[in-house]
């Protein structure tokens, strides 16, 4: 009995996610064949250059701030706020700790060290505006991070001016001043060496930093106190309020904590290029929401969705160069893909909801009889 | 005189309760006619039947002698009765006028409000009823008892004629009662009827022409004010006979647990909600707290739990002060609570069964070592509490939502009853449950008792009350008014202090 209602919820669990991706699929066909594309050939495209040890190796170097960032978002989500932020705080975080990390020369340890407690400190800072604003005047977290976001924007691009002008910034390559090597987290080529020679893509070293905040974030959650009263608060504050939980003070440390982890999201692009230039990656922070969407704010289930995110990005790139069909396919298969998980898993939790009450109620009648 | 409403025989079931049951009510056109009775009297339910909020399942309702029958509120306004709710419905951002004219508004040609056409029959309605207010005024800018005028004014400019106003003086500070009575004296001079829901005893005998009383949903007696005393209407809303109090031996030690000296609480509008309160519980002692509801009981909890700030006096447990500690270091020295709403103050209801059995408990044994989180512990503990309270549920890991609102309570209960609390704190701890497990919990709250805890029990249901009290307070208007022994009250005691009908017979004579 219990086995079975064990492996009924976990069918459960992945039935939203594994219909979305599929109905997505099917969905694209579709589009691709109006469009006049054949949907065979594209596909077969995609998971042919997908499963190439290069692209392999490049689609977790693009997942890895992914997954930063879906986390950042996800720790927002439990608490129940929607940090719409992070986008600001990572590049905030990026240019500061790129700057900073520049203009020091220290041994190798404490240099990365530097630079990434500056990513995590200003990250937080720019998040915990947020949350002041929110605890001691009220006012909306999605408003308020939105605004940050385009104030962030328009500091690094003042920012970037005036260090230009000062000379600050070197004209060769446009860029904060270069990280010296003792500042770069090594890469890990020595894991995709073990399955082939490749030599155009370097696995980040950043992967490691991404696995432990993973690890960190699970058993924070679920192994605490502490994750315990974070999630009570996001399910019902005023019961956890009844329960020893001040809700103010709560919502203040998950935005800390969503802005700190959200600040480590451009770290693996200043370690790829030694440095913050102007044509920094964006939108990660926006991405990452969907990813944490997907993945049910779960640690493993967040890995997932950033896979998957990062294997349609490099599908886009390759079928700009087979031109099987146009690139933007996979703007919409990601759209189809969203939309139809979470509509799947709020389906499914009415499901679950209707199917305990009802088990519950036979319970009862079992008893009185 | 014309009846301008008739009502015979009206029932109305909700699963399991009955809360209208063979009502009847005979309102004459251009009175003010009253009706009292207890919280769950069954009021609410009559005036929403009443104004096609809600169907009746058995009887009759005439309006002005017609035979009606009104499916939503629409049909009850186009048959001219308008009510206005306790709980104001206006946009605060809109002027007076917007707000009357909301959803009314008169048109002119290529789909444009009528302003012009709309202050005046404002300003016709205004004189008429002899009410007088700014239209352009802002709707945030006004005081309590205006925003109430503007309610009235709402539903009169919609044509009107006969007015419900439910418990219209509870939001309201005395000067603004008499405006109120004022206006509804003028109404009635205008040839409106009204009826209004009260149980505040000397207004009702102060402004109504008849009063009809409901005691658990019937129609106990319908009176003219000049025939009564607020004793006998207190009397007729508590009931004749009162419950006699368990023989079990008293339990009561010298020791004080909670001492509460000159409790001050202050509600949203900076009015004192708790009034100078001081109280004692000792060990082994059940303090029931009497009341009609909204007299300040949730906010005395609240201030004990530590959701509430005190602005003045002393709360302290087994002679520590605790008046200004957290929430968590008041549940870590021994406080259980048992909320007045359990599924919004007490569970989790998308989290399963032994995530809310460690709610509020979390930082102690089993549920935790240190900062760790103990899975195996709060399971165990969950499952003892389900066999020793019998909570009935498939399993531990079913959300709290999935159970019934009587084992959601025996959950909470037995949640607040393992971890062996120095006081409880019980607000209303058997609300919406059957009786089986009403007496399961009665049970376990005596038995805790004789081992010395001390419990502060908030209720409106007076068998509990004097069944389970050593001692009865009541609190009226965020005062405790009056400690009684629940051996020896009577209703008419009981009823009187709890709607200040003995408070206004002490100043009369």
């Amino acid at each position: 009995m219990t086995e079975q209602s064990t492996g009924h919820r976990l069918m459960m669990q992945f039935a939203a996610p594994v219909g979305a991706v599929i109905l997505s699929v099917v969905a694209s066909a579709f589009i691709l064949m109006i469009a006049g594309s054949n949907p065979i050939t594209a596909y077969g495209d995609m998971l042919g250059h997908a499963f190439k040890l290069e692209t392999s190796v490049s689609m977790i170097n693009r997942a890895t701030p992914l997954y930063i960032s879906g986390v950042a978002a996800a720790v927002g989500f439990k608490m129940n706020i929607f940090n719409i932020g992070v986008e600001g705080q990572y590049r905030m975080a990026a240019i500061f700790a790129a700057y900073i990390g520049g203009a020091v020369a220290l041994p190798t340890v404490l240099h990365i060290a530097l630079i990434l407690l500056v990513a995590v400190a200003v990250g937080g800072v720019w998040a915990g505006v947020a949350g002041v604003l929110n605890t001691e005047r009220g006012v909306n977290i999605v408003i308020s991070t939105i605004m940050l976001n385009g104030i962030a924007l328009g500091i690094i691009a003042w920012l970037v001016r005036k260090w230009q002008a000062e000379g600050e910034i070197v004209v060769v390559g446009v860029g904060t001043e270069p990280i010296d090597d003792s500042g770069l987290i090594p890469n890990l080529n020595f894991i995709p060496d073990l399955f082939g020679d490749i030599r155009s893509e370097e696995l980040t070293g950043v992967l490691v930093i991404a696995i432990l905040i993973g690890v960190s974030y699970h058993v924070l959650l679920n192994r605490t106190v502490f994750g315990y009263d974070l999630r009570s608060s996001g399910l019902n504050p005023l019961a956890a309020r009844a329960g020893g939980v001040p809700p103010k003070r709560m919502v203040m440390i998950a935005m800390l904590m969503s802005g700190s982890i959200g600040g480590l999201v451009g770290i693996a692009e200043i370690m790829d290029k030694g440095r913050y230039d102007p044509n920094f990656v964006g939108f990660l922070g926006f991405n990452g929401i969907s990813v944490a969407l997907l993945g049910r704010n779960h640690p493993a289930g967040i890995a997932v969705g950033a896979l998957l995110w990062a294997f349609l990005d490099a599908s886009s790139d390759i079928l700009q160069v087979t031109g099987a069909a146009p690139k933007e396919i996979v703007d919409i298969m990601r759209g189809v893909i969203l939309l139809t998980a979470v509509i799947g898993y709020e389906i499914v939790r009415r499901i679950r909801v209707r199917e305990e009450a009802a088990q519950a109620a036979a319970r009862l009648a079992e008893v009185s009889a | 005189m014309a009846l301008a409403i008739e009502l015979t025989g009206i029932t109305k079931r909700f699963p399991g309760v009955v809360a209208n049951d063979d009502v009847n009510l005979a309102v004459e056109a251009g009175e003010i006619h009253a009706i009292c009775g207890e919280n769950g009297a069954g009021k609410s339910t009559l005036m929403k039947i009443l104004y096609g909020m809600q169907g009746a399942d058995e009887g009759e309702m005439r309006v002005n002698g017609e035979v009606v029958e009104f499916t939503s509120p629409g049909e009850a306004i186009d048959a001219g009765i308008g009510m206005v709710h306790q709980h104001f419905m206006l946009a605060s951002q809109l002027s007076v006028l917007e707000n009357v004219i909301l959803g009314a508004e008169p048109m002119k040609s290529g789909n444009r409000i009528n302003i012009a056409e709309a202050k005046e029959h404002l300003a016709e309605v205004g004189e008429a009823y002899g009410l007088t207010i700014d239209p352009d005024d802002l709707v945030e800018t006004l005081e309590v008892g205006e925003k109430q005028r503007v309610e009235i004014i709402k539903v009169l400019y919609r044509g009107a004629r006969i007015l419900i106003l439910d418990e219209p003086t509870a939001v309201l500070v005395p000067d603004e009662v008499d405006e109120l009575f004022r206006n509804m004296r003028e109404l009635k001079a205008a040839g409106t009827t009204i009826l209004f829901i009260d149980h505040k005893l000397e207004e009702v005998l102060e402004i109504a022409d008849s009063i009809t009383v409901l005691r658990q949903g019937k129609t106990v007696a319908t009176v003219q004010p000049g025939d009564v005393t607020t004793g006998d209407l207190a009397e007729l809303m508590v009931g004749s006979e009162l419950p006699t109090p368990d023989t079990t031996e008293s339990t009561v030690t010298d020791e004080t647990a909670l001492t509460i000296d000159g409790l001050t609480v202050l509600d949203e509008d900076k009015r004192p909600a708790v009034d100078d309160v001081s109280l004692r519980v000792h060990r082994g002692e059940i303090v029931g707290v009497a009341g009609v509801e909204g007299n300040g009981q949730s906010e005395l909890v609240a201030a004990i739990m530590g959701t509430d700030d005190a602005v003045s006096g002393t709360i302290s447990l087994l002679g520590t002060d605790i008046t200004n500690v957290s929430v968590r270091t008041r549940r870590e020295a021994g406080i259980g609570y048992i909320p007045q709403d359990r599924q919004s103050e007490g569970l989790l209801l998308e989290a399963p069964l032994w995530e809310n059995a460690a709610l509020g408990h979390q930082t102690k044994q089993p549920f935790s070592s240190g900062p760790w989180f103990n899975r195996a512990g709060a399971r165990q503990r969950t499952e003892e509490i389900r066999d020793q309270f019998d909570v009935r549920t498939p399993d531990i890991d079913v959300s709290a939502h999935a159970l019934s609102g009587g084992n959601q309570q025996k959950l909470i209960v037995g949640r607040e009853m393992s971890a062996s609390p120095e006081l409880l704190i019980a607000a209303h701890p058997t609300r919406g449950i059957d009786v089986g497990a009403q007496a399961a919990v009665w049970e376990e709250i005596r038995t805790a008792r004789g081992t010395g805890m001390a419990t502060l029990l908030i209720s409106a249901d007076l068998d509990e009350l004097i069944g389970l009290s050593d001692t009865i307070v009541v609190m009226y208007k965020g005062r405790l008014v009056a400690e009684l022994d629940p051996a020896t009250t009577t209703p008419r005691e009981l009823g009187s202090y709890m709607t200040g009908a003995a408070l206004d017979e002490e100043v009369g004579s």
